[in-house]
């Protein structure tokens, strides 16, 4: 009952600190607290009782100061009368079975019988009041501004922080080059500037005076109108990209009128040739893209070259007729070669005007590609000649293969001997590469002829319109070696194996190539060759006649890896295949089978042996020693001697001072210190060091710099114009802060570096409300 | 018949003047040019011998003022105007071209105390021991005017400082506390205070202007706010800190002149430790102001000399001195970082080279290069303890070698002290504290 009590203290202690509302409220509720207070009495009470049994006087004592206190509220009672327990002490009217000190009080009496609705209300707010928390005590001022400052504190290091990678940029700038941002200079009409000037003494006003007089402009506008307009018209950066426009524009062309002159200018007859075929050949390609994607177009383009071609004919330009050719018609009586470039020229003219006759059928069995060959002058024009059969597309690139052919073609006419030599030559001639492409078109072309079976009888044309066009032309390479192999054919034939050739090849092609005319000849000829070659294989293989194929090729790479082999030699070799078979099929049966550990072991041996050889002359441990010795020698001081040769005896040419004199005038060296390195058997320790020079050298590594290598980098590079180019070495001594006398350097700003900065002036945000900074301060206050 | 002829193009060989040089062809094939290392070295040893036999700083006096100079102040539109304040409360504004004073006005009775000119250059403010802040125009009063000031604001207390915003009209005074004043109005539309301490001088940030550094005479630095009227954080160090600059480059640097001989440089985010101690003077560190280019700082001194510190260096690169020059009490670096200009006691402001031996004046392309390469040899071989000697090696009055040498002593005993203290106390026991933690004695926030 106390301890409520207090707690009914506290509260009404706490109600006082509330405003003053709070203190009506709990003023006029205080009644109903104290009701809810005694509510809970009846409960506690049986316990008590139970609890005291002895002593019933006190606790009756107990009960009537309860009662009494109860009744200092007559609501109280009407509370009492509520009560549903079964109880002795309490009656409806309040009357104790005691009846002891119970009196009427005039207030019970007055108090109205009826509750009062507004009560409850009350009551809840009452509630609320309770449930809400007090307030707490505000810091006190020192605190509050420490609190203030700290949050202000960070918000301007915050702020600050944007400007850390300016800084740490300016620190590692190379260079710096101060007023960071170049100024503009302020143009400001004359007028604007004395506007605000006035004629104040006696002097000026009377000079001022004379100019009104004499009416000269002196706050008039010194620009007129037009002036102005231009001024205002472009603005600067208009004009200076328009500038930069016009600036670009004319260096292009002054390097394009440069770069035409140039190559104008150049006089190399084999640049212009050059030029001239890449041309054609750009052409050509674009005919070629034009061919496949518009044919209509591409006719267009070949009318156009027929007209050129025309025009060619019509002009007399490469007739005898021009200066050239006229100095050279002089000439040609005496010189071998300006007759021959006559002839040339006569001939190029000749190919130029002929006229084209549209291909037969018939013209193209006979001789197709001597005739594609002969029409084919330059490589404009080639793609109109070499138009053949039903794909007149079908366009030789390279006119020098044309011409071979051509020579070809001539030296077969030749009688036989020349015809050899010529493709001797040729042979000799020709690349690797072109022979292995060679022999690829004579595996192919065998098996076009397995494929082809029995049937050889058809003609090469026919299969030349089924192959394509590169292997025509390699077959055009070939026929000068195809020839000569032909011919050792023959001798071959004749010498050693004749029979056996002409079993086979009755076996094999029915019509042997000899019989026909030469030009159809060439294939079967070639193939007759290869022929040749199995036969050879097979012979020499005769003992073991499952030979691999692998071996047959690479008999026939060995064959390539022979370049140039003279003619007579590739007989031999013909004949000596078998040789070859046999000494390399062991080979290929070994590696064909190896264990794995074997040729790891072999492997090792090998790079142990390798390193051996590679480092066989070098002895490492017996330099070093070597060296050592000899600086060992060298640091040993020497003796000194002093002997003066004919002093006290003889002297002169070839006779030396005898050694007892010797003796006593050499003076010995004393003995060094022991050398550092005299028990280090693998070191060498310098004991030299140059005093003088170490005056000059840096002792400890400067800060900066981590390793001695990294200064010593720096040192040994150098930065003059001795040893650097003149741009180097500028690049290299620019100076790492430049200013300009005469210019002021303002701070940086920020917004000179890109930052936005703070839009509102410092003046305005100082003259706002500081309260509205304390409250916003108390926010940021409640966030922490 | 054309006959071909050798011919050369005469741009190639054709100097356009008689003035320059002839063209000669290089050939830059390493082997002809041996010895690279010891020529350069012999070179760079030659050209820092030529700078200190050209190291002539001093370039003029300026005479006039009848007591000490107490502060000074630039233009910030004209590189030729210098204003000064002095002992008797006169000002004088002088033209460095001409070497003359222009302008002299007797603005207080007392000491001028602090001279600062508003950011577009018209006008310029003083404060005095009369306790007042008056605002003068720039240019000189006009025909039968009187020389009087636009406005005179008169204060409770003495002033004792006073700095002008970098880009708006506002200017801000310290003595018992530091005062923020609108330009148009009489009272101060902001008052701040941090402690009650007399506080000698207050100083804006120059790139974010609304930041303040001041220092008083209770060994503090103090940073404020003026957006949010509020000091920020206070550092109190062993002695008294006579004034503070900014770095005008590095918005979060500033340096703060001590009265125990040393400057330290701070990044006013940690100002727990000194960003830099800068040590080499033997007395009291009176002023200090930075380099328009924010890499050195000019620091004058009680023992009658001026050094120049690169920021980021601990000892002074040149040290500035003459005979007659007494406690040097306020100093600038111009706005083209050419020139030093420090006033002293004995009534003098003088005007100093910033690079001693530097040659003024339009420089040839070819006397530049060979500067711009000289410079490269010295840094290069700089390390070179011939060099470096050379470099190093100044004349210095006797007072300030004499007390270089004691204070050396002085500084080697307490290094030896601590050191035997560590070595005879329990290890931990004793703490180690570095050079720049020694000096600051509590960060407050």
């Amino acid at each position: 009952m106390v301890q409520d009590l207090q707690a009914l203290d506290s509260h009404r202690k706490e109600f006082k600190n509330e405003s003053w509302w709070g203190i009506r409220a709990a003023k006029s509720l205080l009644a109903p607290r104290e009701q809810e207070e005694l509510e809970d009495l009846p409960n506690d009470y049986p316990s008590s009782t139970s609890e005291d049994e002895g002593d019933s006087g006190g606790e009756r004592k107990h009960q009537k100061l309860l009662e009494a206190i109860s009744s200092l509220d007559g609501k109280n009672r009407r509370k009492l009368a509520e009560r549903s327990e079964a109880s002795l002490k309490v009656s409806e009217f309040t009357v104790s079975s005691k009846g002891s000190g119970e009196r009427l009080v005039l207030s019970d009496l007055l108090e109205p019988v009826k509750t009062s609705s507004s009560l409850a209300t009350v009551k809840k707010q009452l509630n609320r009041v309770i449930s809400k928390k007090t307030v707490e005590l505000p810091l006190n001022k020192e605190e509050v501004e420490r609190i203030h400052r700290e949050v202000a504190f960070n918000k301007t290091s915050q702020a600050l922080s944007k400007w850390d990678p300016i800084v740490q940029k300016n620190r590692q700038a190379e260079q710096l080059v101060f007023p960071l941002i170049k100024e503009q200079s302020a143009f400001a009409p004359m007028e604007h500037v004395l506007n605000a000037w006035k004629a104040r003494t006696p002097l000026e006003q009377e000079i001022f005076n004379l100019l009104c007089k004499n009416k000269q402009p002196v706050t008039d506008p010194l620009l007129t109108p037009v002036e102005k307009a231009s001024l205002k018209a472009m603005s600067l950066e208009m004009a200076k990209m328009r500038r930069a426009e016009l600036q670009r524009a004319r260096t292009l062309q002054s390097y394009y009128e440069a770069r035409a002159r140039r190559e104008k200018k150049i006089k190399s007859k084999k640049y212009h040739r050059v030029l001239k075929k890449g041309k054609a050949k750009n052409s050509l390609k674009e005919f070629e893209k034009l061919r496949k994607t518009n044919p209509a177009a591409a006719l267009e383009e070949l009318e156009k070259l027929e007209k050129a071609r025309m025009m060619e004919r019509m002009s007399l330009k490469h007739q005898n007729s021009g200066k050239w050719a006229k100095s050279k018609a002089v000439m040609a009586k005496y010189d071998l070669e300006a007759r021959q470039a006559m002839q040339d020229q006569l001939a190029r003219n000749k190919e130029l005007t002929q006229k084209v006759q549209v291909a037969s059928e018939s013209e193209e069995e006979e001789g197709g590609e001597e005739e594609v060959d002969l029409l084919v002058p330059d490589a404009v024009n080639e793609a109109h000649m070499t138009a053949d059969g039903p794909n007149p597309w079908m366009v030789r690139n390279h006119s020098d293969d044309a011409k071979e052919a051509e020579i070809q073609k001539d030296s077969e006419q030749l009688p036989e001997p020349m015809a050899n030599e010529a493709s001797e030559s040729e042979e000799e001639e020709r690349p690797v590469a072109e022979e292995e492409i060679l022999l690829k078109e004579f595996k192919e072309s065998q098996l076009l002829r397995k494929m082809s079976g029995l049937n050889q009888d058809t003609k090469p044309v026919g299969r030349q319109e089924t192959e394509d066009s590169s292997t025509q032309e390699v077959l055009s390479k070939l026929r000068g070696l195809s020839q000569k192999l032909n011919k050792d054919n023959h001798q071959c034939r004749k010498q050693n194996m004749g029979s056996v050739r002409t079993v086979l090849s009755t076996q094999r092609e029915g019509p042997a190539g000899e019989e026909e005319e030469p030009l159809l000849l060439q294939r079967p000829e070639r193939a007759q060759t290869l022929e040749e070659l199995k036969e050879l294989s097979k012979e020499g293989c005769f003992q073991n006649e499952e030979l691999p194929r692998p071996a047959l090729e690479g008999q026939q790479v060995e064959r390539n890896n022979q370049p140039s082999a003279p003619k007579k030699k590739r007989k031999e070799q013909m004949i000596d295949l078998q040789n070859i078979l046999t000494t390399k099929s062991p080979s290929m049966k070994s590696s064909a089978v190896p264990t794995i550990e074997e040729l790891e072991d072999e492997q090792e041996r090998k790079q142990k042996q390798m390193i051996k050889e590679a480092f066989a002359g070098d002895d490492v441990i017996r330099d070093f020693l070597k060296e050592k010795r000899e600086t060992v020698e060298a640091s040993k001081p020497n003796d000194v001697d002093l002997t003066l040769p004919g002093w006290g005896e003889w002297g002169g040419v070839g006779l030396k001072p005898s050694a007892k004199k010797r003796r006593r005038f050499l003076i010995k060296a004393p003995e060094g210190p022991p050398r550092k390195d005299k028990n280090l058997p693998n070191v060498i320790i310098n004991e030299k060091r140059n005093i003088h020079a170490a005056a000059h050298q840096v002792r400890v590594l400067p800060y900066p710099f981590t390793h001695h290598q990294q200064f010593e980098r720096t040192i040994q590079t150098p930065i003059g114009s001795t040893w650097n180019t003149q741009r180097a070495s500028q690049k290299l001594t620019t100076p790492k802060v430049v200013t300009k006398p005469g210019h002021i350097i303002k701070p940086i700003k920020a917004e000179d570096v890109g930052y936005r900065s703070s839009s509102r002036s410092d003046l305005s945000v100082i003259q706002r409300n500081p309260k509205q900074l304390s409250i916003h301060h108390k926010k940021q206050l409640k966030k922490n | 018949m054309k006959v071909k002829m050798l011919s050369r193009n005469p741009d190639n060989y054709v100097r356009e003047t008689k003035l320059d040089l002839q063209r000669v062809p290089r050939n830059y094939d390493p082997t002809l040019h041996p010895f690279e290392v010891p020529r350069e070295y012999v070179r760079a040893l030659n050209a820092t011998k030529l700078e200190r036999v050209f190291a002539k700083p001093f370039l003029a006096s300026l005479d006039g003022h009848r007591d000490g100079v107490n502060c000074l102040a630039k233009h910030p539109k004209s590189l030729a105007t210098v204003l000064s304040g002095a002992c008797d409360g006169e000002v004088r504004i002088w033209n460095l071209t001409k070497r003359n004073c222009i302008r002299t006005i007797q603005a207080h009775e007392g000491f001028v105390r602090g001279i600062c000119t508003r950011f577009c250059g018209s006008s310029f403010f003083t404060v005095g021991d009369d306790k007042t802040v008056k605002q003068w125009k720039m240019d000189g009063p006009g025909f039968g005017e009187e020389e009087e000031p636009l406005h005179t604001i008169l204060g409770k207390t003495v002033y004792t400082g006073i700095d002008h915003h970098w880009k708006e009209g506002i200017f801000a005074t310290c003595g018992q506390q530091v005062d923020i004043w609108d330009e148009q109005k009489t009272s101060p539309i902001c008052s701040m205070t941090w402690g009650f301490d007399s506080i000698s001088s207050v100083k804006f940030n120059p790139i974010e202007t609304f930041l303040l550094g001041s220092c008083a005479s209770d060994r503090n630095i103090v940073l404020y706010d003026m957006r949010q009227a509020t000091p920020l954080k206070k550092v109190i160090l062993d002695m008294r800190t006579n004034t503070i600059c900014w770095n005008p480059m590095e918005a979060f640097i500033f340096t703060a002149a001590n009265e125990d001989y040393n400057l330290y440089t701070f990044d006013m985010r940690a100002l727990d430790t000194p960003v830099m101690v800068h040590m080499d003077h033997v007395s009291a560190v009176l002023d200090v102001d930075y380099s328009p280019t924010g890499k050195e700082f000019v620091s004058a001194s009680f023992d009658k000399s001026i050094r120049i510190f690169p920021v980021d260096k601990s000892r002074s690169r040149e040290v500035y001195h003459t005979k007659r020059m007494q406690h040097v009490i306020c100093v600038k670096w111009t706005s083209d970082s050419k020139y030093i200009m420090c006033g002293s006691d004995e009534m003098n402001i003088r005007l100093w080279k910033a690079n001693a031996s530097e040659k003024l004046g339009v420089l040839t392309s070819r006397e530049k290069t060979a500067k711009d390469y000289n410079q490269k040899l010295k840094e290069k071989f700089q390390y070179h303890p011939h060099i470096k000697r050379i470099a190093r090696h100044r004349h210095l009055p006797k007072s300030i070698y004499s007390q270089i040498q004691e204070q050396r002593i002085m500084k080697e005993a307490r290094r030896r002290k601590e050191v035997n203290r560590l070595k005879h106390s329990k290890p931990g026991s004793v703490p180690i504290v570095s050079e720049k933690k020694k000096h600051v004695v509590a960060v407050v926030k």
